[in-house]
């Protein structure tokens, strides 16, 4: 359904929006089949409502969150974000949500904390179950990454709630990063004092770094990242250092090693 | 038995050269379903959000389906006696090299758009691009020789010996899949099985006629061991 009124957000590409057939239907949700068609065909049988979102670890006030309280936690806002995918292809989408700092703020982050780590929905009834990752799917950022303003928790695209192959009830969207550090259909949120596991770096550790920044002078070490083709178009575009969004996060990452930490 | 009658084995199945004619007008056909599928797809708009990944991925499948298929003739015709089998197995070769024309064109033209720079790179530095590469080469001259006046020109061992490339050929092409793929190996598992089981037959069956030579009297290993292969025609 459609969300209601939108907080228009400054955080807006000036670029043309992937169409809404594309941003639903070409989707990596391997719990739902590893073919981008799959998800799209698979994911309506996941139940989004009733849903929670548990925020516990290293946090002054552990919670769990039903779907009416997460809506609350701040205005929705739209915000038109480019994700890159890992796979060199990339889109621009419309997302609703709001940032999770809003959420974090609400449990009071411990001053021991230092990353956060998310946990992603695996029930084995409706989802392929095939040891493809080690499930759940797990990811994480630095706390300065998860409280940082870009850093947003969608629950729509295009004005209206999540589909499922999208990543609903709720999604991590972190601009800045591959798209699989964007984690969807959150469970657990919990806040650590060391660098979580990550599913995707603990399948392929030379391939899938932690911090997994968009990065187009570190290549994959199967194919390269200076360029990507944004869906849509024919010729590939060149690939932007954090995905275009160097101005505002670069900061985070000074006098770090982005070749060591990829 | 004598020697001059040539040993028949009762599960064969002659074809008439009207039957052939009209199995390779059906196999061309089948053949061509895969590209045509793909064409409309395309005039339908219908290739999904990123066409030219559809297209590569669709044209790399049939390449690796084909040239299984063209590995089984031998086995199946061994297990089955249809020796007109091998009729087919020029045309089911040339499907694949045309196949893998389409895969590597649409990676040249569709993806990379003609940026050289971009491919030297990726087939030297991507380990997958580079076997791949490497097959796809090593498949023209097995398409070039395939012709009659060709494998006269070669002469039957040579020929042969030429075209054995093809096992190395598949292996590669099975390596390219396999490496190229992020996490989901259930698919390139499946092309590697199967192509374990085409060459392990193979492997099995020259093992077999080697311990019946090595066991057989020499007086009369001298007349008929060196039957020339059947050639395709």
């Amino acid at each position: 359904g459609d969300l209601g009124p939108l907080v228009k957000s400054p955080f807006r590409v000036d670029e043309p929006l992937t169409p809404r057939k594309d941003v639903t239907r070409y989707n990596n949700f391997y719990e739902f089949g590893t073919d981008k068609g799959d998800p799209a065909i698979n994911a309506h049988r996941m139940k989004t409502d009733p849903w929670t979102i548990k925020v516990e670890g290293l946090v002054g006030k552990p919670r769990t969150f039903d779907l009416d309280q997460i809506y609350k936690l701040a205005p929705l806002e739209e915000r038109i974000y480019r994700l890159r995918c890992v796979e060199a292809w990339s889109m621009v989408i419309p997302w609703v949500g709001f940032p999770l700092s809003a959420l974090l703020k609400a449990v009071e982050p411990l001053g021991s904390a230092r990353y956060v780590e998310f946990v992603t929905l695996f029930d084995p009834k409706v989802m392929d179950t095939r040891p493809v990752l080690d499930w759940p799917y797990k990811e994480g950022l630095r706390l300065d990454e998860a409280m940082h303003p870009l850093t947003l928790m969608a629950v729509g695209l295009y004005g209206e709630v999540l589909p499922n192959q999208n990543g609903a009830p709720v999604r991590l969207v972190v601009p800045w990063k591959y798209g699989f550090k964007s984690a969807k259909s959150i469970v657990t949120i919990r806040l650590t004092d060391k660098q979580p596991n990550t599913s995707w770096n603990d399948a392929g550790p030379e391939e899938y770094g932690f911090y997994s920044n968009v990065n187009p002078d570190v290549d994959h070490p199967r194919w390269s990242q200076a360029k990507e083709r944004r869906i849509g178009d024919f010729l590939k575009r060149k690939t932007l250092p954090f995905n275009g969004y160097a101005d505002q996060v670069a900061s985070m990452y000074a006098g770090m090693d982005l070749r060591k930490n990829f | 038995m004598t020697a001059t009658t040539a040993p028949r084995s009762p599960s064969v199945k002659a074809l008439s050269a009207g039957k052939i004619s009209a199995l390779k007008v059906l196999v061309f056909i089948l053949s061509l379903i895969p590209l045509g599928l793909l064409l409309l797809a395309f005039f339908q708009d219908d290739l999904g959000a990123n066409p030219i990944e559809t297209i590569t991925h669709a044209t790399g499948d049939w390449t690796l389906r084909f040239l299984l298929i063209t590995l089984a003739v031998t086995p199946l015709r061994k297990l089955t006696g249809w020796h007109w089998l091998l009729r087919l197995r020029r045309m089911l070769g040339l499907f694949t090299f045309f196949y893998a024309v389409l895969h590597f064109g649409t990676y040249i033209v569709l993806d990379q758009f003609f940026d050289w720079r971009a491919v030297v790179l990726d087939v030297l530095k991507r380990p997958y691009i580079t076997v791949g590469f490497a097959a796809f080469v090593l498949l023209v001259p097995l398409a070039v020789t395939s012709t009659n006046a060709m494998v006269r020109r070669l002469g039957g061992r040579r020929w042969q010996a030429l075209h054995r490339s093809v096992y190395g050929i598949a292996i590669l092409g099975v390596v390219h899949y396999w490496w190229l793929v992020k996490a989901d190996m259930f698919e390139p598992l499946i092309y590697a099985l199967i192509l374990a089981v085409l060459l392990g037959l193979r492997a099995w069956w020259r093992e077999q006629e080697r311990l019946r030579q090595r066991s057989a009297p020499p007086a009369q290993a001298n007349g008929h061991r060196h039957i020339i292969p059947i050639l395709p025609r």
